[in-house]
């Protein structure tokens, strides 16, 4: 059974066309990712599937409900977390989640098992007001409301966009937690990193689907051979390495460079050619691709701006 | 000369210490590395270093200017760019260009091939007399970079620059970064990607305020036995703060 159902949906803002011909579907239970950089049509997207805004054309069905037929209904089976932070400043923490649950007919004690692992954590603040907590605690307090009547699909726009590595891991702890409970997560990050702690992913670039799979089977995209570099000098590695003939495409990975081949050679090839351009320490090892090696792969195409 | 010197260096908001104590020198030329949790403190120290705000206690030397005396004489040397604003959307690209050019006291003939060098090198000619909002965001963050090197800063300031930006662009950001250090410029970043924190010569990572490590990533990644700097932040980076 699909929990959400994306035929062919389009939306343009005037002659800005942010979503186009977007299909795919979530199973229920899943949670699913949505991959890509700003600009991708992510929010766009997130917005038609909980009604906020209505497609130019295609359909979506979320929860068994049209998206534009039924959307107060719907309304009421959906959490949505937007990626800018939306809770009143001036209400206290509690006061933003008792409206919120008010809102939606339900009180904080009738679904406080679904909050209570992540309410705990900012409960010791519950008087201060929103608009004076720090980052992760307004993150945490929005997912609380965005929990609170008890939603069978959630959305998360960008929850961990400019948080820091070491709450971005909380947070996807929280998600998985709330995941073993049922519940159907569409969640979007910029983060390739986060890819693979999805069940399934799509990839998202200039309003369009680059690919929908599991982690594990979106990087069998990527077909080249691929070696991990390094050497004393990062910067002129690349610059000799974008000027070999048998590189493809050459790029930053953290400690070592990502070298796409465009034919089968050894890495005794490769360090031959860098040892005649003078570089010392140089280390090279096969390796497989990432997420963000075939995400890389698949947008090379389409990175300079048109003319607006 | 080293182009960031600090000793002690402290801000207090009431009885909250932002920033405690810190002591670290950078490098002419160096990619520094500032990295730490939400609400370790690294925006205020930026904004100390920048001369925007004035320390509490200790020293602090930018591009040879002290923090407490000469803060005008700082932003003359400086750069400086952030994720959230760094450019006026509803002007165009020329016109950024040219009204940053104007504020740094740039002369017209001067802003005139400079332009025509940032949008050379961009690849934006075509584009130049769009309005800024129309670029995607790597782009702008491109642009912005160029734009707080205009009157070739002795130090530039990028607070988080390439969030949000595509693993292809964030990259391209990078080599600019690189380019500039190697021309002497000294790179001050703060990141939450872990891979480019492997980009940078040294790196400090702040806790509840304190500089906790201050190393190469190679050195951290030894010291703290992790064979990434992810893992080395994942190690440090909580603290003792509850949040």
């Amino acid at each position: 059974m699909n929990a959400i159902i994306v035929d062919n949906i389009s939306k343009a803002y005037g002659n800005i066309q942010a979503v186009s011909n977007v299909s795919f579907e979530v199973r229920e239970g899943e949670l699913f990712g949505l991959i890509g950089p700003d600009g991708a049509g992510k929010t766009t997207l997130f917005k038609m599937l909980v009604t906020l805004l209505f497609p130019d054309q295609g359909r979506a069905v979320v929860n068994r409900k049209d998206i534009v037929k039924d959307f107060l209904q719907l309304r009421t089976q959906v959490g949505y977390m937007p990626g800018k932070f939306s809770l009143y400043q001036d209400l206290t923490i509690e006061e933003n989640l008792d409206f919120f649950a008010t809102v939606f007919g339900t009180s904080i004690q009738e679904n406080y098992d679904l909050i209570k692992d992540i309410y705990v954590q900012i409960e010791p603040f519950k008087t201060r007001r929103a608009g004076k907590l720090s980052g992760g605690m307004k993150q945490k307090l929005a997912l609380c409301c965005a929990l609170i009547h008890k939603p069978e699909v959630l959305f998360l726009d960008e929850p961990t966009t400019g948080v820091d590595a070491v709450s971005r891991k909380e947070f996807w702890d929280m998600l998985k937690s709330l995941k073993q409970r049922g519940l159907t997560i569409l969640v979007s990050t910029p983060y390739m990193d986060e890819a693979g702690l999805c069940d399934r992913i799509a990839l998202m670039q200039g309003g369009k689907i680059l690919a929908v799979d599991t982690p594990q089977d979106i990087t069998k995209l990527f077909q080249r051979p691929l070696f991990a570099v390094k050497a004393a000098e990062t910067f002129r590695l690349i610059q000799d390495l974008r000027n070999a003939s048998f590189t493809h495409s050459c790029y930053a990975f953290g400690e070592y460079l990502h070298l796409a081949l465009e034919h089968e050679i050894t890495s005794s090839d490769i360090e031959t050619y860098l040892a005649s351009h003078n570089h010392r320490q140089i280390d090279i090892k096969r390796v497989d691709p990432g997420i963000e090696d075939c995400f890389m792969d698949l947008i090379s195409q389409t990175s300079v701006p048109a003319q607006s | 000369m080293k182009a960031v010197i600090t000793n002690k260096l402290t801000k207090k908001f009431g009885d909250f210490i932002a920033t405690n104590a810190i002591t670290f020198e950078v490098e002419e030329g160096e990619i520094f590395g500032f990295l730490g949790a939400n609400g370790a403190g690294k925006t205020t120290a930026m904004r100390m270093l920048c001369g925007l705000l004035t320390p509490s206690s200790g020293e602090a030397q930018v591009a040879g200017f002290d923090v407490y005396t000469q803060t005008e004489k700082i932003k003359q040397n400086i750069g400086y760019m952030s994720q959230k604003f760094s450019l006026y959307e509803d002007l165009t690209i020329r016109e950024n260009i040219k009204f940053y050019g104007g504020i740094y006291g740039l002369r017209l003939a001067d802003i005139n091939d400079k332009t025509a060098g940032i949008l050379e090198k961009l690849q934006l000619q075509n584009v130049a007399d769009a309005l800024t909002a129309s670029l995607p965001l790597g782009w702008k963050q491109k642009l912005a970079f160029s734009v707080a090197m205009l009157h070739q800063p002795k130090v530039v300031f990028l607070d988080e620059p390439t969030g949000g930006v595509d693993p292809i662009t964030r990259r391209q950001f990078w080599e600019m970064i690189y380019e500039a250090a190697s021309r002497g410029t000294t790179i001050f970043v703060t990141t939450h990607y872990m891979d480019e924190a492997e980009y940078c010569n040294r790196v400090s990572i702040m806790v509840d305020g304190k500089i906790q490590a201050l190393d190469t990533p190679k050195g951290l990644k030894e010291t703290y036995r992790v064979d990434s700097m992810d893992g080395v932040f994942q190690i440090l980076a909580r603290g003792t703060s509850t949040k």
